[in-house]
Formats: structure tokens, sequence, C-alpha cells
């Protein structure tokens, strides 16, 4: 019982806020209710047993990612007010396609039920071993099966990483940084010089 | 009681919410990229339920790494953005027309 | 076998020449050329020679197979009988006198080794057509010094008349070659094979039998006789497909005198002699020969009174020649054209040569209202010209002795006579009052040329010359006045032998420009220009007496030993002709030559009198009857207007439209179109990917 409560209360949640997040004319608060978004579907998650998932979506999506679109929509400086303009003119249309591609989603769940879809059968080589938790199940496959994946996921996260970085770096004029290569050819004939400067005068370096 | 195919509702419409994010709104890339969020949260959700349901955890490794994925990329599309920004001083979407043919 | 060396020694020495090109400098090539040029003289002789004796026989040297299909197998092989020897001869001496002369004439020219081995081309060419065995190796002989033809009128093919002449030739000539290609082919069908003795084993067989021609059924030999004759007319310059020959003379002279006097122009008469037992089957066709040789011989006589250039006067005098040997052969006198053919080489090449050593005296000046006076300058030329000239008036006593042409001249006009027939009897007549025109050209030619007073200060030519050396100071005339004339063309004539000597010390002072001189004097050409002037008017002279014999003389038939149809009745015939038959050649020159010394030496103002008083037809004559102008109206024009047909309307306006164009234009278009496809804006883009998911998944479901 209490598990329907909460599976409605968090889908209902769900949903809502991701309409919010769309249709929200501030974008801070498009960013909010996004975070309130992934924190419902983690809850879905919890309800269906895993929890590793739902955490890391809490801990990546709403700490690292949300955060980040936070960051990036208070620098860029948006100007609210023009905004808005010709949502109405394609409504309908937009409308009638989504209404169109839910329909067939729900379509195929109506397939399934009649039993006219099988679903695949595993092999059971991915179940959760008896007694384990589902973080350790999950351990377990990741480090041993999915190794090569979970190497590459980390170079793909390096990766973005030094995308981000690389795009967005730039050199400000007025600071002033090292040159590696230039201290390493530095040589000693070129580090000192000796000048004679006349009485009262300065020295140009 | 429920089954995969209530999971299957939300994720659908969650994901159908995020499509039309993409092209209702007139209001700044910003929602675009969010919206793709809403997509990928969609698929996360169908993945883990089926995962669930059908006692493979296959799918929730598969999860893990659509999150990553998800989090490269919402990190370099920020920094496109800001890029963009910078050079072209708007993000309204009705300016972004540079691909024009 | 040594018939081997003298058709593939040229060939040899023109690839390498060739090839060469400038890399090994001028001499090289010129010594090679000409020096392979000399061995196959030297080696022809002697066959020519064993023939005469009556020791030779006729054989057959294989060299290579060519084409074995099904029943159709013919080889590459030469064949040397008496009629190939006389060829022989006459091509190799006159070539290579040619490329000796060429040393001194071309010397200025910066792309000798091309000339030399398109010289040493058209050599070996004209031997393999001589020295053919089979009809289609003849053919490819035809077909090379028709290409030779054109590469060298061409030579100089920055200028444009001279390249439009090459095209002209060959294009002409192209015409008679599908009357011989047509020939081959009915040849082919009729007998069965294209090997030459076969076909003429055979002939007489075919007499009386008929063939289908364009839907109707004619005489077999004639029908081929005449197709094969077509292809005479085109290389032989007759009248139809004359009008290249002229215009032939924008080659420069050592070629004219190869070419379109002695070899080229000949192989027509080659081959109708060559098969004369064919042409014997077909009355019909000898008939057409005989008229069509005497019109030409007319015709070219008539337009060759009236010209100025030297060479053309000299050309025209080609074709007319070559219109005695066919309307001798088309008499049934083969040996005869064979004979004429022979001296005509030896005085035509000679002439020719010789007036390229007046060209080249007179600075490149050919036309002869320019000339006069010259035989005091270049007193050597002059002498061998002379020769020539008697040898082509036909000077001689009837029965005792003459110039060269005399002979074969008379032989000709004989025969005609003797053959008794009304086409005979036309050409006969046709040869006596053309031989009156040919003495009286000739000698109007040698008149304007070398008496008179000097009259070449009109002439640009000869302004150029004299400008360019008036740049080199003008003080001493003795001294100057002899470099001055050729200061200009240099560098290369450090070879010249001066045959005449310091000539501003001998006479009256030159620079007075009151003697139509213009201070330009004219000097001997070079020793290498002079030999063989000097050896072809000894062949010019004593050729006819020496060879009439074994030619044409009766009852031998020795000499020509069934290479040719030798007809003992005709000489029979020939013999007994009267009295004023035998003397109307030597009358008519007689007549020719004083008219000619009379308008030219005697009374300078006779000339433009009879002019004036036969206006319209001497305006229709000189523009050589007009056959060019009916050319260009009948065939020119329509051949260009087709091409413009073809070229705007069908390719640009049909197959460019359709084809390339329209795929291009209907590309842009759509690009176009798709263009507006590319918005820039991410929403729509966005929404396409929507649609193209919706109707996926609808696919799936529908499906």
């Amino acid at each position: 019982m209490i598990h329907v409560i909460a599976f409605y209360l968090f889908a209902v949640m769900t949903v809502a806020s991701g309409a919010i997040t769309i249709l929200s004319r501030n974008p801070v608060h498009s960013v909010l209710w996004l975070i309130l978004a992934f924190f419902n579907a983690a809850g879905l998650m919890v309800l269906v047993g895993a929890e590793f998932i739902a955490m890391l979506l809490v801990i990546v999506y709403v700490g690292a990612v949300a955060v980040l679109f936070l960051f990036v929509v208070m620098m860029l400086d948006i100007d609210f007010a023009e905004l808005r303009a010709g949502f109405v003119r394609y409504f309908p249309f937009g409308a009638l396609v989504a209404v169109v591609l839910l329909a067939e989603m729900v379509l195929g769940i109506g397939a399934y039920k009649a039993g006219a879809i099988v679903l695949g059968t595993p092999d059971g080589s991915a179940a959760t071993p008896a007694g384990a938790s589902n973080i350790e199940a999950i351990g377990a496959l990741l480090y041993s099966r999915y190794l090569f994946l979970f190497e590459a996921a980390g170079v793909i996260l390096l990766v973005a990483m030094i995308g981000a970085i690389v795009l967005t770096h730039r050199e400000r004029g007025d600071t002033r940084s090292q040159k590696i290569s230039k201290q390493n050819q530095r040589r000693p004939q070129d580090a000192t010089f000796n000048v004679k400067p006349e009485v009262g005068k300065g020295v140009q370096l | 009681m429920i089954g995969v195919e209530h999971y299957v509702v939300v994720s659908s419409i969650l994901f159908v919410l995020g499509v039309l994010g993409i092209f209702l709104n007139r209001k700044n890339i910003i929602v675009i990229l969010m919206a793709i969020e809403l997509i990928l949260l969609a698929v996360n959700i169908n993945l883990v339920a089926f995962s669930a349901f059908l006692h493979d955890l296959t799918g929730q490794i598969f999860a893990m790494f659509v999150l990553t994925v998800a989090a490269g990329e919402a990190a370099v599309g920020l920094a496109i953005l800001v890029i963009y920004f910078r050079g072209r001083g708007t993000i309204a979407v009705d300016d972004v027309n540079r691909m024009k043919g | 076998m040594s018939i081997l060396f003298i058709v593939f020694l040229p060939l040899l020495a023109s690839i390498l020449a060739g090839f060469a090109n400038k890399s090994l400098g001028f001499v090289v090539p010129k010594v090679l050329t000409t020096g392979a040029l000399f061995i196959a003289c030297i080696l022809s002789w002697p066959i020519f020679i064993s023939f005469l004796g009556g020791n030779a026989e006729a054989h057959v040297v294989p060299v290579l197979k060519w084409v074995a299909s099904g029943t159709m197998t013919f080889d590459w092989a030469l064949r040397v009988d008496a009629l190939t020897a006389v060829m022989l001869v006459v091509i190799t001496s006159v070539s290579a006198l040619v490329h000796l002369y060429s040393w001194g004439y071309m010397s200025d020219e910066p792309d000798q080794p091309r000339f030399f081995a398109y010289l040493s081309l058209f050599t070996f060419a004209m031997l393999m057509l001589v020295t053919a065995d089979n009809l289609v190796q003849m053919f490819f002989g035809w077909e090379g010094v028709g290409l030779a033809s054109y590469l060298l009128i061409g030579f100089w093919f920055r200028k444009p008349s001279a390249g439009a002449a090459a095209i002209k030739a060959f294009v002409v000539n192209r015409v008679g070659d599908l009357g011989f290609m047509l020939g081959i082919f009915a040849t082919y069908l009729v007998f069965g094979t294209v090997s030459i003795p076969e076909i003429l084993h055979a002939a007489p067989s075919m007499a009386g039998s008929t063939i289908g021609f364009l839907g109707h059924r004619f005489d077999t030999m004639t029908v081929i006789c005449l197709l094969l004759f077509v292809g005479a007319m085109g290389k032989s310059a007759q009248l139809g497909l004359h009008t290249w020959l002229p215009d032939a003379m924008e080659g420069p002279t050592p070629v004219s005198a190869l070419i379109h006097a002695a070899t080229m122009v000949t192989a027509g008469v080659f081959m109708v002699c060559r098969l004369s037992p064919m042409f014997e089957q077909s009355a019909t066709a000898m008939h057409f020969i005989t008229f069509i040789g005497a019109a030409t011989c007319f015709f070219a006589a008539t337009v060759g009174c009236t010209q100025w250039d030297i060479k053309r006067v000299i050309a025209y005098s080609t074709c007319s020649q070559l219109g005695y040997m066919f309307f001798a052969a088309g008499s049934g006198a083969y040996g005869a054209a064979m004979f004429h053919l022979f001296t005509h080489a030896f005085f035509k090449a000679l002439l020719f040569l010789g007036a390229g050593s007046v060209i080249h005296a007179m600075h490149h000046e050919q036309d002869m209202r320019f000339y006069g006076g010259l035989r005091k300058k270049i007193p050597i030329t002059f002498w061998t010209m002379t020769a020539g000239t008697l040898a082509i008036t036909g000077v001689g006593i009837a029965g005792v002795a003459g110039f060269a042409g005399f002979h074969s001249k008379d032989a000709i006009l004989e025969a005609a006579f003797a053959s008794g027939s009304s086409v005979g009897t036309f050409a006969f007549w046709m040869g006596i009052f053309a031989a009156l025109m040919t003495s009286f050209y000739s000698w109007r030619l040698v008149f304007l040329t070398f008496f008179g007073k000097p009259r070449w200060i009109q002439s640009e030519h000869i302004q150029h010359a004299v400008h360019d050396a008036h740049g080199h100071g003008h003080d001493d005339h003795a001294h100057d006045a002899h470099d001055d004339a050729h200061a200009h063309d240099d560098h290369a004539h450090d070879d010249h032998a001066h045959a005449a000597p310091d000539i501003g010390s001998s006479g009256p002072d030159y620079a007075d420009h009151g003697d139509g001189t213009g201070g330009y004097h004219p000097h001997e050409s070079p020793l290498v220009m002079l030999l063989p002037l000097l050896i072809l008017s000894l062949g010019a002279v004593f050729a006819g007496f020496v060879f009439e014999h074994y030619f044409v003389s009766e009852g031998e038939g020795a000499f020509w030993k069934g290479s040719l149809v030798f007809p003992e009745h005709l000489l029979h015939a020939m013999h007994g002709v009267p009295l004023w038959v035998k003397w109307a050649p030597f009358t008519v020159m007689a007549i020719g030559f004083v008219t000619a010394w009379y308008g030219y030496i005697r009374n300078l103002d006779f000339p433009k009198a009879v002019v004036a008083q036969i206006g319209p037809v001497y305006t229709f004559v000189y523009r050589k009857w007009m056959f060019d102008e009916l050319y260009d109206r009948i065939f020119v024009k329509p051949a260009f207007w087709l091409g413009q047909v073809f070229w705007k309307v069908l390719d640009i306006g049909i197959i460019d439209r359709f084809g390339p164009d329209g795929a291009a234009a209907v590309v842009a278009r759509g690009s176009t179109y798709a263009q507006k496809v590319q918005s820039g804006y991410l929403y729509s883009y966005a929404l396409v990917m929507l649609l193209g998911l919706v109707g996926a998944i609808s696919w799936v479901i529908a499906g």
C-alpha cells in the first residue's frame, strides 16, 4: 500500500517538475525545478530497489550537473524580459506531435499488457547474487565483466573535462603566466649580463 | 500493483516533455540543455525499471554509463554555450542561426 | 636482298632523326638521312642496270607476316621487277639529291632535323608503295606519302596559308583514296585476293562479267578500274581533284621538287602501269583515263601560261605532264608513260630545284615580275634551268636525238595518234596544243627570270634585304654591297662557296638605284645546292636518248618482261605514223619558243596587248578556271554549314543541354531548394528530428 502511494507521489512530482522546468520563464527557476525532478526520480529508483543508482543520481546530477547549470545561468547575463515571443504559434502543432508520441508509447504498453510483446529473458548471469546488496552486486559486475567500459567511461570524463577547459580558456591580457618552454630554453649566458651604469643614470633591462 | 508498465509510462511522459521542451521553447539555449537532461533522466528511469523487474543488473550498469555521458555532455555543452555567449552576446534561440546554409 | 636496305634505311634514318630532333644538333640528323638516301641510291642503280641488261628476274623478298584472317592472307613483301627498278632509281636518286640540296636551301631553318626526318619518311613510304606485292601494302605506301606530303607542305605550320594548303592537299587526296579503297574492296570481292600477281593473272578471266554497284549491274573490270583510277586522279592531281597541287607550293621548294614533281604525284601513273593487265580488260576505263589525262594536260597548260609565281608555273607544268602520262597509259602505251615519268622526274626536279636556287638568290621573292636579268648574276642556275627547259619543251630532231623530254613526249603523242580511237585522237590534239603552251610558258619563265633588265627594286622581299643591310653601314660599295646582300641571314651561311666572285667589283657602280636593282645583288647558291642541279641536268639532257631503247623500243619488251602490259601492235602502229605527226611536236615547240621570245624579249608590250584583247578569257584562265570557287560553293560551304548545324543545334543545343549542362542545372536548382531547409535554427532541426522519430515509431507499430 505504502508502496503504491509512494510511487504515485514520486511519479506525479517528477512529471510536474519536468513540465514546469520547460515552461518556466526564469532560467534559475527552471534549474531548481529540474533539481526537484532529479530528486523524485531518485526516489522512484529507490522504490524499485536500485539504491546505488538513486544515490548516484543525486550526487552526480544534482550535486554536479545541476549546480553547473546554475553557475552558468547566473554567469550569463540573460535578459528575461524579451523572451517568450513565438511560443503560442507553435504550441498546437507541438502538442499534436507530443500527443502522437505519447499515444504510441501507451499503445506499446497496452500491447505488452495484452501479451503481444515478449520482454527479453536474461540468462541470469547478471542477476543479483543471494544475500548481496545492490551496491555489492553492481561492484562485482562492474569490475569484472564491464571493466573496459568502466575505464572507458573514465576516459570520457577526462576528455570532457579537458574539453571544457580548452574551450573556455582565454588569455587575459593583464595576467602573466609561466611559459615553461621559455624557461627551459634559457641558457646561462642569457640569464645574466653585466651593465655599467653611469652615475645618475638608470639601466635598461 | 505497480508493474513495469507504470514506470514505463512515467518514463514516456518525461521523455515527451523533454522533447517538447527542445523545440517548443523560444527562450534560450539553457532550457534546451535542461530538456536534454530530462530526456536522459527518462531513459535512466526506464533502464532501471526494466533492470529491476527482469532481475538483470546490466540495466543498472548501463544507467551508470548514461549518467557518465550525460555529465560529460552537460559540461561540454555548457562550455560551448559560454563561449558562444562570449562571442555573440545573446543566447536567445531566435538569434542562433549561424548554421544557415 | 639489297632491296631491304634500300627500303628500310630511309625509315631508320627518319626515325632516328625525327626522335632525336635537336638533341643531336643539326649535322648528325642531316648526315644520317642524306647518307641513308645516298646508300639507297647507290644500291638501286645496279638493280636497274641488271634489268636493263635483261639478266635479272622479277622476285619477291618477304619481310613479315601481316594478316592471316580466314581466307584473307597477305604479308609484307617487297617485289622487285623492271617496273619497280625504274621507280627505285627515280625515287632514290631524286630524293638523295633533294636531301643534299636541302643542306643549302634550308640552312637558315631552325627545325632542320624535323625536315630531313620527314623527307626520309616520305621516301620510305614511296618505296613501300612501289615495291608492294599486294594492294593493301600499296595502299599503306599510298597513305604514307599522303601523310608525308601533309607534313611537308605544312612544314612551316605557323604560317596559316601553309596549314590550310596542307589540309587541302590531304582532304582532296582523301576523296581519291575513297575511290581507291572501294576499288581494292571490289577487287577483293571479285578476285578473292589482294595479291597483285594473282590478280593480274586472273584479270583476263573476269572480262565481260558484271558486278552490282549502287543498284545497277555494270561491267566488273570497268567498275574496278574506274574506282582505282579515281584514287590515281587524287594522288596525281588530275582534272577534278587537282586543286591541291598549286597550293602545295606553300611547302619548301625541295619538297615541291621531290614530292610534287618526281615521286608522289607519279604514284598514280605507277599504279595504273602496275595494274595494266587489269586496265587492259576495260576499254571504257582506258578511254576515261585518256580523256581525263588529255583534259588535264590541256587545262593545266593554259593556266600555267598566266601565272606569275615561278613555282606555280612549274606546278601547273607538272600537272600538265602528268596528264600526258595518263593519256599515254590510257592509249595502251604504258611503256611510254613510264618513260615520260622517268625523264620527267629528272627535268622537273631540276626545274624546281633551279627555281629554288633563284628564290634563294632573290631572298625568297617568288614573283617573276620582280626578276629579270639574272643570267649574269647566277649563271650556273641559269644554264641548268635552260637545260631543264630544253628537256621539257622537247627540243630535238625526230629520228636523231634530242633532250629527254623530246623522246618521251614524242613517244606519247605518237602512241595517242596510233591508238586510232576517237578519244585517242582527241588526246593527240590536246597534247599537241599543250606542247605548244608548254613551250610557251617554259620559255616565258626563263625569259622573265634570266633576261631583260632587273626589276626587283619594287619587291618587298628585296627591300627587306636591302634595309637590313643598310643598318650595317654603307660606305665601301665594292666590299659592303657584297656583304650587305647577305648580312641579314648570316650565320648559317658559312658553307657558302661563292661561285660568283665579289660582284661589287665588276661592272658599274650598282649602288646607283637607277638600274632597278635597288642596291641588292643576288648571289649564286652554295655548292651543295648547285651539285644536284648539275647532276640532274645531265639526266635531263641524256636520259631520253640513252634509255629510249629500253623503255619503248619495238619488239624488245625484254626490259619490261611482263611487269606491265607491252603492246606490240601499238608499237608497230607508232612507227608507222605519218611524217607530219612526227614533226608536229617540234613545230609547235618552235612556235611556242618564238612567241615567248617575241613577247618577253623583243616586244615587252605584246603580252599586255594580248591580255587586253582576250580580257574575260584571261581572267578565267588566270583564276584557274574557277575550280576553287566552284568547289568552295559546292562542297566547302555546305560542309561548313553542316558543321555549324551539328555544333550549335545538335551538340550544344541537344546533347549538352540534356546531358552535362542539364544535369548541372538540375543539381544547382535542387540545391537552391535544399538550401531553404538549412535555416540554422536549432529548434527547427530538433523538430525535424522529432518528426522523424515519430514517423519511425509509427512505421514499426504499423508494420
